[in-house]
């Protein structure tokens, strides 16, 4: 089985969550794409996996996954608060932290 | 004996009460500020008392180890022999009576304690260099001079010329004891000690280099302290000090210490030829330089410390010619105190009773206003010419015979200094007492209190008969011990003649004077259209000028341009970098822009750059 079409779905994935971090300004927007790159790699990771008959590639996955929710969690109470305090989610307005 | 410390501590804690007494002491601050001295000068006579009943050669006492590092051990004794003795008379006689005075002189001023407090302080200090056995507690005392002085001088420093003369005379002092402290050092490192005894014992063994060496140092130091050319800048302006204080620095201290450090030092001169001509040199060209400057004052005290620097010329002349003129240094010394404490004092109450009014201009006809101040000036004023009978001449004539003996040219010096004081004391003599009234209308003259005129009348006595110390040779057998036998140099010619010659010499000083004022009118604004030689005189012989153009001028150059150079230079360069850094942190700080965006595209980019970077590394 070839791990090509894997690879390539992977990486259209992470370029899409990328250009999505990139472009867009509501905060879950970005928030999605960030997790669509995420899992891109854990895609990438799998496949590596796979190929080489190991755990290693899983392990690491499950650890993307972990860290993921964690991020979540996290995030969202963020994004949340500032929501509530400016009543708009776009990131470009949360721009004060600055020189 | 063991209560010498007590001569010394006695005025010095006296100092310590009315200085941190404060206001508390303003009832009776000047009582305890006079008695201490007093008690000093019966303490005083009591040690003199068991030194002339012969038992002893000299008192000491060692009282604690002062420095004790290692190779270098110094204790703290005290010395009372003969030469000391003479000096602590001096110092405590003379100013305790210049402290009685000082009661009724500074009656009106607000801060009389301090000031009491300062006059012990100068007079403790005083004592502290007579008194030490070695060199090192001589430069404690001499120091503590130098500071009091600066005090006293400065007294009024709310007037700005005062604060000015009282940071010059410490500034100039400053360079003497530069002089006196390389002598110390050059002591230790030779002999290893710095006791008056283990110098003179190791003075035999040294080079003659090393005794010159040291000779020099040490007259440098004198100088700074006598106010003997080329150091002489400061006593003129010290002037500005209250009345008392001139009489207490040019009668019974400071000044007197320089003589007393080259006289007693006379082991170190005794090794050295040139040291000691330099100290004749020094004694002459001073004694002629004070005497002209004292010439052309108007200013009554001006004219006395001319006088002062003439006079402390002729000791320190005295005391260079050797063991011919030591004794009789110390007895002009003696002499001086007694007439010149009389004749500021004198000075200070018509200065009292004329509004402090100082210009000999606006006096006149003072002696029928002022009885016995201008009674009691007038033996100061007699002594100090050198009239027959008066301590002066004794003293003077003494010296003047030592000055023919030692070298021609010395001598003629030393009578021509004569003549000029005799013309220019005539001169302050006439323009303050006699001649015609000249003073300013709100001027109400009158006589002082008994609180200084009794001073005036004792120190008048000592002036009068100060000559005593002299009967049978008395100053000299008493000094014997201290500077060894006196060598009698016989002169050319008989001494009748040689004191005739000095009389002469006198009365044509002083004749002129007297047909240059008495004859005629004296202007009350002094004349502009004068010779050279007298524009010099009131400039002080350009002594200031000299010390601005050599020193003060190139100083301020050098300062300025070291200045300039800290501020361009080295400012430059540390505040250069900070700016860079600045400037440069301040442009890459507009990177953090606040815009998460931003930061994601150049996470983006950084990471990019690494595959990249990582890719070229594989494929390279």
């Amino acid at each position: 089985m070839s791990v090509t079409p894997f690879l390539v779905l992977s990486a259209v994935l992470f370029g899409v969550g990328a250009v999505g971090v990139l472009v867009r300004r509501n905060a879950i927007v970005v928030f999605m794409c960030v997790e669509l790159m995420l899992n891109a790699c854990n895609l990438a990771f799998i496949t590596f996996a796979r190929q080489h008959g190991n755990l290693d590639g899983q392990i690491a996955a499950f650890f993307v996954m972990v860290v993921a929710a964690a991020e979540v969690v996290v995030g969202l109470a963020i994004i949340m608060t500032i929501f509530r305090t400016r009543r708009s989610a776009s990131v470009d307005d949360a721009s004060l932290l600055k020189y | 004996m063991d209560l010498l410390y007590l001569i010394i501590l006695i005025p010095a804690v006296s100092a310590a009460v009315l200085l941190l007494g404060g206001g508390a002491t303003k009832r009776w601050g000047h009582l305890l500020g006079t008695a201490a001295p007093l008690v000093s000068f019966l303490l005083g006579v009591v040690a003199f008392a068991r030194l002339a009943a012969g038992d002893e050669e000299a008192l000491t006492q060692q009282l604690f180890t002062w420095i004790d590092t290692g190779g270098f051990h110094v204790e703290f004794g005290l010395l009372f022999d003969p030469l000391s003795a003479l000096f602590v008379l001096l110092i405590t006689g003379v100013g305790g009576l210049i402290h009685v005075y000082s009661i009724g002189y500074m009656e009106h001023d607000a801060r009389r304690p301090r000031f009491f407090g300062y006059l012990n302080l100068f007079v403790a200090a005083m004592l502290t260099l007579v008194l030490a056995d070695d060199y090192l507690g001589v430069f404690l005392g001499w120091e503590g001079v130098g500071l009091a002085s600066y005090l006293l001088i400065g007294f009024w420093q709310h007037k700005d010329s005062a604060a000015v003369a009282a940071k010059k005379a410490f500034i100039v002092n400053r360079v003497g004891d530069l002089g006196m402290a390389l002598a110390i050092m050059l002591m230790f490192a030779t002999f290893g000690s710095t006791t008056f005894a283990g110098v003179e014992s190791g003075m035999p063994e040294v080079s003659a280099a090393t005794a010159t060496a040291l000779g020099l140092l040490l007259l440098l130091g004198a100088c700074g302290k006598s106010a003997q050319v080329p150091l002489q800048s400061w006593l003129l302006d010290a002037m500005e000090g209250p009345t008392p204080v001139s009489a207490l620095i040019h009668a019974a201290t400071m000044v007197t210490a320089g003589v007393y450090l080259v006289t007693r030092s006379h082991f170190v001169y005794e090794q050295s030829q040139a040291a000691q001509l330099a100290v004749v040199v020094v004694g002459l060209v001073t004694l002629l330089w004070g005497a002209i400057i004292g010439c052309a004052k108007d200013d009554i005290k001006k004219a006395l410390a001319g006088s002062t620097m003439s006079q402390i010329g002729y000791m320190m002349l005295a005391a260079g010619i050797g063991p011919a003129g030591y004794a009789f240094a110390i007895f002009h010394l003696l002499t001086h105190g007694f007439f010149k404490a009389n004749l500021f004092l004198g000075a200070g109450s018509v200065m009292h009773a004329m509004n402090d009014e100082v210009d000999m201009r606006r006096y006149g006809a003072l002696r029928a206003v002022m009885p016995i101040t201008f009674l009691t000036f007038a033996c100061g004023y007699l002594a100090i010419i050198g009239f027959p009978g008066f301590a002066g001449f004794w003293s003077k004539d003494a010296i003047i015979e030592a000055a023919f003996a030692e070298h021609i040219v010395v001598g003629i010096g030393a009578l021509v200094g004569a003549g000029i004081t005799a013309f220019y004391m005539t001169r302050l003599m006439i323009m303050t007492f006699v001649s015609e009234r000249r003073w300013a209308s709100e001027a109400h003259p009158h006589e002082s209190s008994l609180v200084m005129t009794v001073p005036l009348m004792v120190l008048a006595g000592l002036s009068v008969f100060g000559g005593v110390l002299l009967l049978n040779g008395w100053i000299v057998d008493w000094l014997e011990p201290v500077f060894g036998p006196e060598e009698h140099v016989a002169l050319p010619i008989p001494v009748v003649v040689m004191t005739l010659l000095t009389l002469a010499v006198v009365v044509v000083g002083a004749g002129t004077a007297f047909l240059l004022y008495a004859r005629r009118r004296v202007d009350v604004v002094a004349p502009r259209r004068v010779s050279p030689l007298t524009k010099a005189a009131r400039a002080d012989l350009y002594g200031d000028a000299l010390n601005e153009a050599a020193f003060m001028r190139p100083g301020q150059y050098l300062t300025r341009s070291m200045v300039y150079a800290d501020n361009r230079g080295i400012d430059g360069a540390v505040n250069g970098v900070a700016a860079l850094v600045g400037g440069t942190s301040g442009r890459i700080r507009r990177w953090q822009s606040g815009f998460v965006r931003n930061y994601a595209l150049s996470m983006l980019a950084g990471s990019a750059l690494l595959v990249l970077a990582v890719l070229a590394v594989r494929l390279a």
